[in-house]
């Protein structure tokens, strides 16, 4: 990945701004209610290389480092709905396994076509059984001739129901780390079906859904890298994806910040402004005091990310402080709005109910700090 | 065919003005490009491309009249789609509309130009006056204010909508001419070149800049030429005396009664 100059990421903020205005902000509030966006829209997207940032130009995408990457959280992140994100950019997930095992014919094959937003890639690691325990993971691909059967079953699979294309993690070998591949499954391979988990508590406009493999015989050409070797490119995508779900963390909480700067100014109580009063005005400065320092360190560690370092014991605690960051400002953020804050329609009612999937998501605090500190050699 | 379209960098008009000094400060402003130079690009594009191929018809040069650093502008107009740019390194401020015209009449007759496709005005200090200024420089007929253009490629001539108080004015203009542009040309059928389908509806507005175009755009070329070079002298006739902003208005007064009201305004306001 290059890294881009200032005047580029300015240049990309503006593509990315006039394409929320126009094709995001005259429905968000729609879409969230009808549970989901339509297909059109990763066509748009991907028309205007957005779906391609920071994947590589000849399978279709455009330069773009870590930084940028957290240029398009922000900018996404002001529609106050996450669940255009995660499913807009499922892809973000399930195609980098395809670039860092697959060959050059795999990424010919499932890469540009994603991009250009014809199709949706998804990731599917968590079972029912469990998620950031990956080395126990229990769907199995057993070998039969050029085909690989897989039985078993992955859940909470963002765009799990609209994806074309999933890269599974299988077990292929003996339990543990060592025993573990990827495998991509194209929709329509017999024996692979869905069920959509409609009933969340946030990002309503992203589907999430349980897939059953059930003697689901995929191409052994759909196997990525080499056998038993699918556990580096599991670990690989938490990294980025953690980074993304701190950056969006953050994004949201300065749009708690920014609405309720707003809302406190507009809003009389008693004959004043709800912002002339100490209280609100500490409230609101608590709340910037939040997210500067975690902004800060966002930054620094995507820089260092572009220069070659993975710091992950940084990555997993930015990713704690991030989401601590946003559950307090939109704690706030309601309380600010009083009962205005518990009615839908809102982004800081929206984005108090998205609070706690990025705190669980790719990753929960707990998994975090563990992970932490076995980096930090305790 | 080739077409050379105007771009001039602006504060931010959603931004508030900051007044120092007798004048205004631009020292933390955010620059922006011309809208109407948005809706001038847009147009020369729709005129350039043919949707569905990969032909281009026209040549498209950007033009930016301003110190070499500042091109941010350009660029961006190069990422929409123009095929190149042309930078006259020189400081905004000691230009006034008729040299900035010479300027770009200059350059109009360097690249033997057939069409310069330009704003209306600029949304800054509404002048409204270069565009013309240039075809009457180039001796080249003109449309202002186009809200429509036809290219009719075979009798090398633009037909031009304009919209004017008491209608629609519709001229034919051979070229080489000078077209300036409003808001409406930039809606979704406004612009036809003979190749595109005319049943194409383009999305409204100045397109977008894709990421493949913003990594191209550093990529095209730009040459910088100094005001010598096109035989212009810098200078200016205008002087700014100041800049000052509008006075505050003072509160208004609320009356309980018709008949209070019908007293203020006839007695106090003297309107009545």
């Amino acid at each position: 990945m290059s890294v881009l100059d200032d005047a580029d990421r300015e240049a990309l903020r503006g593509t990315l701004r006039g394409f929320i205005e126009r094709e995001v902000m005259p429905h968000i509030d729609a879409w969230e209610e009808a549970g989901g966006f339509p297909r059109e829209l990763y066509r748009r997207a991907g028309e205007l290389g957005i779906l391609g940032l920071g994947f590589p130009e000849e399978l279709g995408g455009s330069p773009g480092d870590s930084t940028s990457l957290v240029v398009l959280c922000e900018e996404f992140a002001r529609t106050g709905a996450g669940g255009l994100i995660a499913g807009l950019f499922s892809h973000g997930i399930g195609l980098p396994p395809i670039l860092n095992l697959g060959d050059d014919a795999q990424k010919r094959r499932f890469v540009p076509d994603v991009l250009a937003g014809h199709k949706v890639a998804a990731l599917a690691v968590t079972e029912p059984s469990g998620g950031s325990d990956v080395a126990n993971l229990k769907t199995v691909a057993r070998r039969d001739g050029d085909h690989y059967v897989v039985h078993g079953s992955k859940t909470f699979i963002t765009s799990g129901m609209q994806a074309d294309l999933v890269t599974v993690a299988v077990r292929t070998g003996p339990t543990g780390l060592g025993g573990i591949s990827l495998l991509v499954v194209e929709a329509g391979t017999p024996g692979f079906t869905r069920t959509a988990l409609d009933k969340k508590m946030g990002w309503w406009c992203s589907d999430t859904a349980t897939l059953y493999f059930d003697d689901c015989r995929v191409p052994a050409a759909n196997l990525l890298g080499e056998e038993n070797h699918g556990f580096l490119g599991i670990m690989q995508n938490f990294n980025r994806e953690r980074l993304m779900l701190a950056a969006m963390a953050i994004a949201f909480a300065q749009v708690c910040l920014d609405e309720s700067i707003a809302y406190a100014r507009q809003r009389e109580t008693f004959g004043k402004p709800l912002a002339t009063r100490q209280v609100i005005r500490h409230k609101l400065v608590d709340m910037a005091t939040r997210i500067h320092p975690v902004r800060t360190w966002l930054y620094a560690l995507a820089r260092r990310i572009d220069a070659g370092e993975w710091p992950i014991a940084e990555i997993c605690m930015l990713k704690n402080a991030a989401t601590q960051c946003v559950e307090f400002c939109a704690k706030e953020g309601v309380q600010i709005f009083g009962g205005a804050g518990f009615i839908r329609g809102n982004k800081v009612e929206r984005i108090y109910r998205e609070t706690k999937v990025l705190a669980i998501g790719g990753g929960a605090e707990e998994i975090m700090k563990d992970l932490a500190a076995k980096q930090m050699g305790l | 065919m080739k077409i050379l379209v105007c771009v001039k960098r602006i504060p931010d008009p959603d931004e508030s003005l900051k007044f120092a000094g007798g004048g205004l400060d631009y020292s933390a402003s955010k620059w922006v490009p011309n809208a109407f130079d948005e809706y001038a690009i847009e147009t020369a594009l729709r005129l350039a491309e043919v949707v569905g191929g990969t032909q281009r018809l026209a040549e498209v040069i950007v033009l930016g009249i301003g110190p070499e650093s500042q091109r941010q502008q350009l660029t961006q107009f190069l990422a929409m789609g123009a095929d190149r740019g042309i930078i006259v390194d020189a400081d905004p401020d000691k230009l006034d509309t008729a040299t900035v015209s010479k300027l770009i009449a200059a350059v109009f007759k360097k690249e033997a130009a057939d069409l310069l496709i330009a704003g209306k005005l600029s949304q800054d200090n509404e002048g409204g006056q270069v565009p013309q200024r240039v075809a009457g420089l180039l001796d080249v007929p003109q449309a202002s204010f186009a809200a429509t253009v036809e290219w009719d490629q075979a009798a090398k001539a633009l037909t031009v909508g304009r919209e004017v108080d008491d209608g629609v004015e519709v001229k034919r203009v051979p070229l080489p001419a000078v077209v300036s542009v409003d808001l409406r040309i930039v809606l979704p059928k406004s612009v036809k070149n003979g190749s595109t389908p005319a049943t194409h509806a383009y999305q409204e507005g100045p397109r977008l800049a894709s990421l493949k175009g913003i990594t191209m755009a550093k990529r095209k070329p730009v040459a910088v030429l100094k005001p010598s070079d096109l035989g212009v002298a810098v200078g200016t006739n205008e002087q700014v005396v100041g800049v000052a902003a509008p006075p505050a208005r003072k509160a208004g007064q609320k009356v309980k009664t018709v008949e209070e009201l019908f007293e203020k305004l006839t007695k106090e306001a003297k309107v009545i």
